[in-house]
């Protein structure tokens, strides 16, 4: 049985992780190599990076910090921001990325992901979807991190990504993003039964259930979750003493809104859980020669 | 003891960057070419790849690697094809058109037939980890490529074509999908292959290029 992925989402600014909520109000946590190395050794199945500023700014820093991540990384690394051309997705697959998420150049521009798939094959291509909840069963894409509208309806653009040679669709609930509220199934199922390739969920995940619900009724074939990952990452940290960065994570201990509705959860933590309902998860071999 | 040299070949298509990363994690010295002359003296040699079947064998043909790839597995040195690379070892690969390959192994390279049971978690292509499996006719996995590995260890996938061999007994480990079971690894004498990506398989992806350096 093939297993549904497990993908630590990484939202990138500058040299830091950040986390915000609606994909707004971003808060520092701290630097990917204390993120990314632990994700690894627990289990994640695949590392997605996110640089949250890159198309904002039209700049791309992200080849460096790539490089750095995929050094130790022996499984699946998905990059995106900020990429606009087919030179942009080979800068980022040399740096070590096995695949680019493209939002925005692929709204503006979609014979790049034509292109990127005839380039690279279509498994190089995740055409990347930040979905805005807009009346009952209606959704409109936004670009630039959620910032921009499009007018775009996220159902036609998804079909059409397909046709286009996407290998894979990653759908984000901009309304559901980092609020712990638990994943748009809904959206999810609709998007995962409407097209034939792979959709991972994104955008919600408060709890193991959400992830467990968002498989099981959702249809999802991956789910990428942060919050619930760095916040324990986190609360370990501070607790040995080990956490000597410069981020901002009071909020962690004020109990604050947001943090009663997340709950920390490891990567073994949820595997287990998840495979305690009968779905197919890739458990690491506990005693490997 | 010096240290070994694994010789991985460039033809255009896949991330190189990691299958030299893995060679290097795991022991040896990696070197990725694609002169002619560089490849046909191998060691080891690795054909990485991933992408389409008739743009890896005419871009194999155009930089003229075949004759060297194949000289490399007929004295007998180890060869080990990933993914792509796995395929262009067999006979014919029937994805867009039909396609000679390097004829290593006997067998062709088919498109993953409509599923017996398509549920919501049948894709194509097939993303994502799976479990290996031993084929009936295999007592264990000792002295192959995946020495050590137990059946049910999950790899990383990425395909949407699979190989058929026309030797079962080629068949180092099956995997199922979508109702189907296919061959995962393939192995006749030096001649091996896996159609994940042991790079990107964690831990137990990294023991099987260790294994391929005791080849």
């Amino acid at each position: 049985m093939k297993s549904v992925r497990i993908i630590a989402r990484l939202d990138i600014k500058g040299p830091n992780v950040v986390k915000g909520i609606h994909l707004e109000g971003l808060r520092v946590l701290g630097r990917p190599e204390l993120f990314a190395p632990k994700y690894y050794e627990d289990g994640a199945d695949e590392l997605l990076y996110m640089d949250t500023v890159a198309s904002l700014y039209g700049r791309n820093n992200l080849a460096d910090i790539v490089s750095r991540a995929a050094e130790n990384l022996y499984i699946p690394l998905t990059v995106g921001g900020g990429i606009r051309s087919v030179e942009d997705i080979r800068s980022l697959l040399r740096a070590g990325a096995d695949k680019v998420a493209i939002n925005t150049a692929a709204i503006n521009n979609p014979n790049l992901v034509t292109e990127g798939a005839r380039a690279f094959g279509s498994q190089c291509i995740v055409v990347s979807i930040e979905a805005k909840h807009r009346g009952p069963g209606k959704y409109e894409c936004l670009t630039d991190n959620g910032r921009e509208k499009t007018g775009v309806d996220v159902f036609e653009w998804v079909k059409r990504a397909a046709d286009l040679g996407a290998g894979e669709i990653l759908i984000t609930s901009i309304d559901r993003e980092g609020t712990g509220k638990g994943y748009d199934v809904e959206l999810t199922r609709t998007v995962s039964d409407m097209v034939d390739i792979p959709v991972i969920a994104c955008g919600g995940a408060g709890d193991a259930d959400h992830v467990r619900e968002v498989i099981q009724e959702g249809h999802a074939d991956a789910v990428c979750a942060a919050s619930i990952f760095h916040y324990g990452m986190l609360d370990y940290m501070v607790t040995r003493g080990e956490y000597k960065e410069e981020g901002n994570i009071s909020f962690l201990r004020s109990g604050g809104h947001t943090r009663k509705l997340i709950k920390p959860v490891s990567i073994p933590y949820l595997k287990k859980y998840l495979s305690g309902f009968g779905i197919g998860i890739r458990m690491l071999r506990e005693n490997k020669g | 003891m010096s240290k070994k040299t694994v010789n991985i070949v460039d033809y255009g298509l896949g991330n190189l960057f990691s299958v030299e990363r893995a060679v290097r994690y795991a022991g040896a010295d990696a070197v990725i070419s694609s002169e002619p002359g560089v490849i046909s003296s191998s060691d080891y040699l690795i054909v990485p790849g991933v992408g389409a079947f008739g743009q890896g064998i005419s871009n194999l043909k155009g930089r003229g690697l075949v004759e060297p790839i194949k000289s490399v597995a007929s004295s007998g040195r180890p060869v080990l094809g990933i993914c792509l690379g796995m395929q262009l070892l067999m006979t014919v690969g029937e994805e867009m058109g039909t396609h000679k390959g390097l004829d290593l192994i006997s067998g062709k390279v088919v498109r993953f037939p409509a599923p017996a049971d398509k549920g919501p978690h049948y894709k194509i292509p097939h993303i994502g980890w799976n479990g290996i499996y031993m084929p009936g006719h295999r007592k264990n996995w000792d002295s192959t490529i995946l020495e050590g590995l137990k059946e049910g260890d999950s790899m990383y996938f990425v395909h949407s074509y699979v190989v058929a061999p026309d030797d079962p007994s080629h068949i180092l480990a099956e995997t199922a999908y979508g109702g189907l079971t296919f061959c995962s690894a393939i192995n006749e004498n030096n001649i091996c292959g896996c159609q994940f990506h042991p790079e990107k398989s964690g831990a137990l992806g990294l023991d099987i290029y260790r294994n391929f350096l005791k080849l």
